[in-house]
C-alpha cells in the first residue's frame, strides 16, 4: 500500500472544506495514523478476490413511467439559504 | 436525583399497546405522562434535541380515535423516539450537525410512516452524533446526552439519544440507524435490546445517509418482544429505496422462543478478548453456559479476518460518507457561509458547518477515493469485505447463530477516548456483521464495575444470524432474556447529578 505523506491541503480542495492551520496539523496526523492502521489490509492476499460492493441481492429497478407528485416546490425552495423567485441564488461563479 | 416514576410510563410497548387497545388506558394519557416525565428528566439525561410536545398530542389524540374507531394498532399509544437523522415531516431534523441546525423535513422517512401508522406517538427528535459518526454521542455539535445509569458516563453512540430516552423512560421504543455498531453499542452501554436487522429489511428512505451500503435502521427496546413489534410494524420491501429487499418479511413477535433446544450457538475463535479484561471475559463466558443450559449446543467458529473488519470498514464507511455528504454545500437547503464566489462558499460553509470527526471522515473517505489511491484503498477494503462475509458463510455452515460480545467494556467517562481510532476501536465486535449485512443484536447479559467507576453498568452479548434470520435471532434473544433477566437487576436514574 502506498507510504506517501498526504498532501492534506490538496485533500481538503477535492472535499470542498476551508481548514485552519491547526486542523491542517491535526488531521494530517490523525489521517498518517489510520493509514497506519488500514495498511494492516495489506496482509491480506485479495488477488483474485471480487469486490464488495453491496451484500445483499442488488438488481435493476424499474417503473412505469407515470407522474407522481414530486415535494412541494414552495415547501422546497423555503429551505434554500437565498432564493430569486423559483431559483436558488448563489454567489458569482464565473468571474467577470 | 429522585424522579417520582409513574407507572403506566414504565411499562413495556407491548403492555401499553394492549392496555390502549384494550381501552383501559389512554394515548393521549400516556403521552401526557410521558411529557411530564421527559420535562423532569431531559435537563439532566439530555436524550432529546426537540421535543415534539404538540404533534405527541395531535398524535396521540389520533390513536385513541382510530382505537375507537375499532381498529387495532400493534404500537397503540407507544411513546417513541426518533433518532435525528431520520426525516419526520415539519419538524427539525438535524443529524446533531449545525449544518442542518434549523433545517425542517418536507417527509417523513419510510420507517417512521411505519411505526406511526402502527400507532407509536413520536415524543421527540433524538440526539445522536454527528451524521451518526461516533460511539459516544459527544459528536454532536447540538447537545450533551448521558448515560441514565450513571450520568458521568456516554451513553454510546451514534444512537445514543434514542438509546438513553428509553433506558430513562423517556419513551418506550426508540428508532436508531446502525452503519458499524451504532444500534449495537448505545443499546450494550444503556442496558437495552439494540437490533440491527439484515441490510435492505428495513426502508432507509428519509434516513439521511452515512454509508449508504451499510446504514440500516432498527430499534432500541427495553425488551426483546418490544424490538420484535417495531421491526414487525416497519420492516419490508419500500419502493422509495431501491436497496430495500423485495422480500416477504415473517413476523418474529409471535415466534419468540422460551429454549434453545436444537439451536447451533458459534463461539468466534479469533476475536481478541484481550481488551475485554477478566471480569468481562468472565461474564461472557456465563453467557455462553446459559445459552447451553437453555439447550443449545455451543461450537467453535473462526473468523480468519476478524480484526481486519475496523480497517475495512474504515476505509468503505469514510468513502461513502465523502460522496454522501457532498450534497451539503449551502446551495439548497441548510446553511450557508457566504464567501466570493461560489467554491469560497462551498469551502466556508462546510468548514463552519461540519465537527470534526465529520471533517476527518470525509478527508479520509476523499483520500481514498482519489486518484492513484482508489486502487489501493478503497478497492482493497472492498475485496477485504467479500472476505469477511465469506468467513461468516463458512461459519454460518457449523452454526445457527453465533454469540460475541457487543463491545469491548461498559460505557465510559465522558472525554475519555480523544484519540480517533481509540474511538474507532469501540465497533470491534460490531463492524465485522455490519460489512457482511448480516442481522444482528445486543442484549443484556450482567453488570460490571468500570475501574474508578461508582455504579455497576450494563454489558451486552452480540448474537447474529445468517442474512434474514431475525425471526432465530429475536426468538433465541427472547430465550435468553427471560431465562436470566439481567436487565431488571437495576433501575436507572437511580444516582444523584454529579453534573
Amino acid at each position: 500500500m502506498p507510504t506517501d505523506t498526504i498532501d492534506i491541503r490538496y485533500v481538503a480542495k477535492l472535499a470542498r472544506i476551508a481548514l485552519t492551520d491547526e486542523e491542517i496539523e491535526v488531521f494530517g496526523r490523525q489521517l498518517g495514523d489510520l493509514l497506519a492502521h488500514v495498511n494492516a489490509l495489506s496482509k491480506l492476499d485479495t488477488e483474485s478476490v471480487p469486490a464488495t460492493a453491496q451484500v445483499v441481492e442488488s438488481r435493476n429497478v424499474t417503473r412505469e413511467d407515470v407522474i407522481t407528485p414530486g415535494l412541494d416546490r414552495e415547501r422546497v425552495l423555503a429551505q434554500a439559504p437565498q432564493r430569486q423567485g423559483n431559483f436558488f441564488r448563489v454567489p458569482r461563479i464565473i468571474a467577470e | 436525583m429522585s424522579v417520582p416514576m409513574d407507572a403506566r410510563i414504565e411499562k413495556t410497548a407491548s403492555e401499553i399497546a394492549a392496555d390502549v387497545r384494550a381501552r383501559r388506558l389512554s394515548a393521549v394519557e400516556v403521552t401526557e405522562a410521558t411529557l411530564a416525565h421527559v420535562e423532569a428528566v431531559d435537563g439532566l439525561i439530555g436524550s432529546y434535541l426537540t421535543v415534539l410536545s404538540d404533534a405527541a398530542r395531535e398524535h396521540a389524540a389520533r390513536v385513541d380515535e382510530r382505537i375507537r374507531n375499532g381498529e387495532s394498532l400493534s404500537l397503540a399509544g407507544v411513546p417513541l423516539a426518533v433518532k435525528d437523522n431520520m426525516c419526520l415531516e415539519s419538524t427539525r431534523t438535524t443529524c446533531g450537525s449545525k449544518i442542518l441546525e434549523h433545517w425542517i423535513a418536507p417527509y417523513t422517512a419510510t420507517a417512521v410512516a411505519r411505526l406511526l401508522d402502527a400507532g407509536a406517538v413520536p415524543i421527540g427528535k433524538a440526539n445522536c452524533d454527528e451524521f451518526a459518526m461516533g460511539s459516544s454521542c459527544e459528536n454532536s455539535a447540538l447537545g450533551v446526552t448521558r448515560n441514565p445509569y450513571d450520568t458521568s458516563r456516554v451513553p454510546g453512540g451514534s444512537s445514543g439519544g434514542s438509546a438513553a430516552a428509553v433506558a430513562a423512560y423517556e419513551a418506550a421504543i426508540g428508532l436508531g440507524s446502525d452503519t458499524g455498531g451504532s444500534i449495537r453499542e448505545p443499546g450494550a452501554f444503556c442496558n437495552l435490546v439494540g437490533f440491527k436487522p439484515t441490510y435492505g429489511r428495513v426502508s432507509r428512505y428519509g434516513l439521511i445517509a452515512f454509508a449508504s451500503s451499510l446504514d440500516q435502521i432498527g430499534p432500541l427496546a427495553r425488551t426483546v418482544e418490544d424490538a420484535a413489534l417495531v421491526y414487525d410494524a416497519m420492516a419490508g420491501y419500500d419502493p422509495m429505496d431501491e436497496t430495500s429487499i423485495e422480500r416477504a418479511v415473517e413476523p418474529a413477535a409471535g415466534a419468540l422462543l422460551d429454549d434453545l433446544k436444537g439451536v447451533r450457538i458459534g463461539i468466534v475463535r479469533d476475536f481478541d478478548t484481550g481488551a475485554l479484561g477478566a471480569e468481562l471475559d468472565a461474564l461472557y463466558r456465563q453467557a455462553y453456559r446459559d445459552l447451553e443450559q437453555l439447550g443449545a449446543e455451543l461450537v467453535e467458529v473462526t473468523l480468519p479476518t476478524a480484526d481486519y473488519g475496523v480497517p475495512t470498514y474504515y476505509l468503505i464507511a469514510p468513502a461513502e460518507c465523502s460522496s454522501n455528504l457532498a450534497r451539503f454545500d449551502g446551495v439548497r437547503y441548510g446553511l450557508r457561509v457566504d464567501g466570493e464566489d461560489v467554491q469560497a462558499m462551498y469551502d466556508n460553509t462546510r468548514a463552519a458547518g461540519f465537527g470534526p470527526e465529520v471533517k476527518r471522515r470525509i478527508l479520509i473517505g476523499t483520500y481514498a477515493l482519489s486518484s492513484g489511491y482508489y486502487d489501493a484503498y478503497y478497492v482493497r477494503a472492498q475485496k477485504a469485505r467479500t472476505l469477511i462475509a465469506r468467513d461468516f458463510e463458512r461459519a454460518f455452515a457449523r452454526c445457527d447463530l453465533i454469540a460475541c460480545p457487543a463491545a469491548s467494556c461498559t460505557a465510559f467517562e465522558f472525554a475519555a477516548k480523544s484519540d480517533p481510532y481509540s474511538m474507532y476501536l469501540m465497533d470491534y465486535y460490531t463492524i465485522p456483521m455490519s460489512l457482511a449485512g448480516l442481522p444482528a443484536l445486543s442484549v443484556p447479559c450482567g453488570w460490571s464495575t468500570p475501574e474508578g467507576g461508582a455504579v455497576p453498568m450494563p454489558v451486552g452479548l452480540q448474537l447474529c444470524t445468517p442474512l434474514f434470520g431475525e425471526r432465530l435471532l429475536l426468538g433465541a434473544a427472547h430465550a435468553y432474556e427471560r431465562a436470566t433477566r439481567h436487565a431488571s437487576a437495576r433501575k436507572p436514574l437511580a444516582q444523584e447529578a454529579r453534573a
